[in-house]
């Protein structure tokens, strides 16, 4: 039998988008030896994901690119397409490569983590049919794989992906029935001041929204799905209108025949290592919900963790990028291998340029935050935990029947106990919980355990076997 | 490339992902949920949610994260049953 293979290096980076990169290649360049580590095949995240065909290819400038071009001829250890499924308290990493099945480890003792944000959808009836599908799914499908979810579509949701998505379905003739907005057109104009000083994204903003209206797409403000209906997969989507916060008002609805429904209401960090690690987190609705406690530099309660990106609180690429280079920094600085008046000087340069990106940052943030008023609006019979068909009515009665936090609901009904972990429910279960007990703080999140990703028991065992278990000589009478 | 896909020979593409080839075919549900056996697809599309995960070469496997390999067999008939509660990390 044969341990894992393991790589020793100075800093373990989980997670190669803006943040995770940018980090791996400030450490690297100040003298570490890094290890950058991604489920995926290829660097750049969710939003600098490497284009699968090249029709989807873009022309223009790809920040993406660049990023892999620098981490290629960078002298790091890359560990691509390896799953993640534990995190020791010496901040060790255990991987299994997707490629062969080998089990791995990384001994770093410092770690970067930087898992990136996953998707909200506030749950409504026929929200699992087949054919819908999340919208930075959507956003994956059309841009790194050059496929449509279908052909005629609905877009649902909040935020600035609602309009990429419709105009990016338009584009490739796809026919977009609608796009349902919960913000008012009003909610756009009064963050317009923050979008301003990101003149480059506004304009494709604009672009986006231009783009609709030549192709006659209407935009239902302040809307939202009230359910969707088919028998093996989605064939009609419902739409009505909603107040301020995301509550249902009064007025009528729209229904639309569909084969795909595109539904997003923003992004929840993926803060499982911290969590796991059990590092001090703090709920920030802005940040899109339970985030841990960082110093600017991204260092978290634990030493030697560092937490950026989406996954440390929801900023975007921009800001994931300069967080990722401060704690690339930070972390070679802690190492003592960059001077401090150095780092003082990286420090001040990163501080200026995240004040820059702040207001763009926060305004997005803004949009695609949880509206309470629409989860509490949520219809009893509406499954909200997917893996295990898990109803609002199911988490309420287990409120009534005493459970006073996530984990106690959790335990009464399943809810979050699935293969997906609770990713896809536990900001919104959570939101369910709080509604009747008390404030999300109170109600706290899932608790997070190894394995982060479930994984098959042969590739935990490797090539472990029965003639391996030690067993001890019996004692001689 | 070919892979097949309940039995039938399809031609993809080297590259892409099992999902994307599946949705790109018309094959929208993927299989059956494990309690109410309400039939699903592809959701997230980045490997969080796992509602794509179907049996690939005879080991689960989540679409949107496989690439397609030449000779691949994929199977939708049995996923979504009593083996993926067996594979499925229940103990979260």
């Amino acid at each position: 039998m044969s341990g894992p293979l393991c790589h020793r290096v100075d800093l373990a980076v989980l997670g190669a988008g803006p943040a995770g990169g940018a980090a791996a290649l400030a450490a690297s360049r100040a003298g570490l030896r890094v290890a950058l580590i991604d489920e995926n095949p290829e660097a750049g995240g969710q939003v600098w994901r490497k284009p699968v065909r090249p029709a989807a290819r873009s022309a223009k400038a790809d920040p993406g690119e660049a990023l892999r071009a620098d981490l290629r001829a960078g002298g790091l250890t890359l560990l691509y397409g390896r799953t993640v499924w534990s995190v020791g308290a010496s901040l060790d990493l255990d991987l299994i490569d997707g490629e062969s099945g080998r089990w791995e480890r990384v001994s770093a003792g410092r770690l970067v983590a930087a898992g990136g944000a996953h998707e909200r959808v506030v749950p409504f009836p026929g929200w699992t049919l087949p054919g819908v599908v999340g919208l930075a799914g959507a956003t994956i499908l059309l841009k790194s794989h050059g496929v449509a979810p279908g052909r005629r579509v609905l877009v649902a949701g909040c935020g600035p992906l609602l309009f990429a998505v419709a105009a990016g379905l338009a584009g490739t003739g796809i026919d977009v029935v609608g796009v349902a907005d919960l913000a008012a057109r009003g909610d756009w104009l009064r963050a317009m001041p923050s979008l301003l000083t990101r003149p480059g994204l506004l304009g494709q903003g604009a672009r986006w929204m231009a783009s609709l209206r030549a192709a006659g797409i209407p935009v239902f403000f302040r809307h939202a799905l009230r359910r969707a209906e088919g028998a093996t997969g989605i064939e009609r989507a419902v739409i009505g209108p909603v107040d301020a916060e995301g509550a249902p008002a009064p007025g009528p609805e729209h229904a639309f025949a569909v084969d795909a429904l595109c539904v997003g209401n923003g992004l929840v960090p993926g803060a499982e290592v911290t969590r796991l690690l059990r590092a001090p987190h703090r709920f920030d609705r802005l940040r899109g919900g339970l985030v841990p406690v960082t110093d600017e530099a991204g260092r978290t309660g634990i030493p030697g963790l560092y937490a950026v990106g989406d996954g440390a609180g929801l900023r975007g690429a921009a800001m994931a990028a300069l967080g990722g280079e401060f704690a690339g920094l930070a972390a070679a600085a802690d190492a003592g291998r960059l001077a401090s008046d150095a780092f003082a000087r990286e420090a001040a340069r990163l501080r200026r340029a995240m004040a820059r990106e702040r207001p763009f940052s926060d305004g997005m943030a803004g949009m695609m935050r949880l509206r309470p008023a629409q989860v509490r609006a949520i219809p009893p019979e509406t499954v909200v935990c997917r893996c295990e068909d898990v109803t609002r009515a199911e988490i309420d009665a287990a409120v009534e029947a005493g459970a006073r936090d996530v984990n106690q609901m959790k335990q009464f009904t399943r809810c979050g106990m699935g293969p997906c972990q609770g990713r896809m429910c536990g900001d919104v279960a959570a939101e369910l919980v709080a509604a009747r007990v008390g404030p999300r703080e109170a109600v706290g999140s899932f608790t997070a355990r190894p394995p982060l990703r479930p994984i098959g028991f042969d590739e935990l065992m490797g090539d472990f076997d029965y003639a391996d278990i030690p067993i001890p000589e019996p004692a001689p009478l | 490339m070919r892979i097949t896909v309940d039995g039938v020979e399809w031609q993809v593409e080297p590259g892409e992902v099992l999902s994307a080839a599946l949705l790109a075919r018309g094959r929208r549900a993927l299989r059956a949920s494990p309690r109410r056996g309400a039939p699903r697809g592809a959701f997230c599309m980045m490997g969080v949610c796992q509602e794509c995960a179907i049996t690939v070469d005879g080991r689960i496997r989540r679409a949107c994260v496989t690439v397609v390999r030449d000779g691949m067999v994929v199977s939708l008939e049995g996923a979504g049953s009593d083996k993926v509660r067996m594979a499925g990390a229940h103990g979260a």
